[in-house]
């Protein structure tokens, strides 16, 4: 999977590393933007209130 | 190109030892004729050894590129011949058990980066949750805290009974033992308020009372983890230690009296206008704090009472009480 990515990188080392370190900046961005909070209240682990239930 | 020269040179020396075994056996034949016979061979011998060098270094030429290559064309031309029928189904098998080996090891090779790929990911949830949230959380906390004492500075926001400026917080709550900084109390306390790194006073399921009334509960909760942690160091806090609470114009000193280190989370009695688990049967005015615990989970609620012990107005410069100097 990685590697078919980086095979179908443009230029050389260098700048497919460059494009890589870019790519996973980006997924890491839309992790920490858009599916971590969405998936955050789903997981039992900050209910701070004591509730009915 | 190469196979049929290197042919071409088998084929030339093979004639090569044809045509002087040939002659030998002239020789031999002529030698025993006459003298004309040993010279033939002599010639033969100068003339024929000449074609042999210059076969010669093609084949080294070719031994030394392709020396595996010699036996093979041999094999081919005479395998076709003998096995021609056995061969077609010899040379397809080989190939599909390549071919599906080739696609498990793909097939391998993508499980298993996914699942490194599933463990990365996870490990950036922590990340998440333990660091990035609290960023967010106290960084948007900072700019509601500013303005809420823009308000005050301006004489707008709550001015005791009536004048409440609900939306932007009611107030900062203060508790040394805890925490150095001062939690803004705004209110409501679903997630999605309390993720904005700010400590919430109830209004569901218990309709919490606020520190000027007359009597009744003050119950707040805040996040242990994550999004501000503003109650994360609440295990510090021991009986005896004061919970200031400032608005506009008054400081609230309450002191703390009972802590539940443990607690169900559907037990919604503590935070009752008298919480009798605390051990208090008559009506007053009590603060409550509710977290999760133990850290990093929400199995169970962890409980702090305290209870007012005087009020102090607020003087110009804002001289906090002597419990938080």
């Amino acid at each position: 999977m990685y590697g078919w990515i980086w095979r179908h990188l443009p230029g050389n080392a260098y700048v497919r590393a460059l494009i890589s370190l870019v790519l996973a900046l980006g997924v890491v961005f839309v992790l920490f933007q858009y599916v971590f909070p969405w998936a955050e209240p789903l997981l039992p682990f900050n209910d701070v209130t004591v509730d009915e239930g | 190109m190469a196979e049929d020269a290197k042919g071409a040179g088998n084929a030339e020396g093979a004639a090569g030892d044809g045509t002087s075994g040939g002659p030998a056996d002239d020789g031999a034949t002529a030698g025993a004729g006459g003298a004309e016979g040993t010279v033939r061979p002599a010639e033969d011998r100068t003339t024929d050894p000449a074609p042999e060098p210059e076969a010669r270094p093609e084949l080294d030429a070719d031994a030394d590129t392709e020396p595996t290559t010699d036996a093979e064309p041999d094999d081919r031309e005479s395998e076709p011949e003998t096995e021609a029928d056995s061969e077609p189904e010899s040379v397809p098998e080989p190939a599909p058990v390549s071919r599906t080996r080739g696609r498990v090891a793909v097939v391998v090779g993508v499980v298993g980066e996914l699942l490194i790929t599933a463990g990365l990911v996870l490990a950036l949830f922590v990340v998440y949750s333990l660091w990035w949230t609290n960023v967010v959380a106290n960084r948007e906390a900072d700019r509601k805290s500013e303005r809420v004492r823009d308000h005050w500075a301006a004489g707008r926001g709550p001015d005791g009974p009536g004048a409440r400026d609900l939306k932007d917080g009611i107030g900062f709550l203060h508790v040394p033992s805890m925490t150095d900084d001062d939690v803004l109390v705004t209110k409501g306390t679903e997630t999605k308020e309390l993720n904005h790194g700010i400590a919430g006073y109830y209004t569901e399921p218990v309709r919490s009372a606020l520190p000027w009334d007359q009597s009744g509960n003050f119950a707040l909760a805040a996040h242990r983890d994550g999004h501000g942690a503003k109650f994360h160091d609440i295990d510090r806090i021991d009986e005896g230690d004061p919970v200031v609470f400032e608005t506009k114009n008054t400081w609230y000193v309450y002191e703390v009296y009972a802590i539940l280190p443990k607690t169900s989370k559907y037990n919604v009695d503590v935070l009752d206008a008298v919480p009798k688990e605390s051990g208090r049967k008559d009506a007053g005015r009590y603060v409550t704090l509710t977290t999760c615990t133990p850290v990093f989970t929400s199995e169970h609620r962890y409980v702090v009472w305290g209870e007012l012990v005087r009020t102090e107005d607020v003087d110009e410069d804002r001289t906090p009480p002597r419990e938080l100097r």
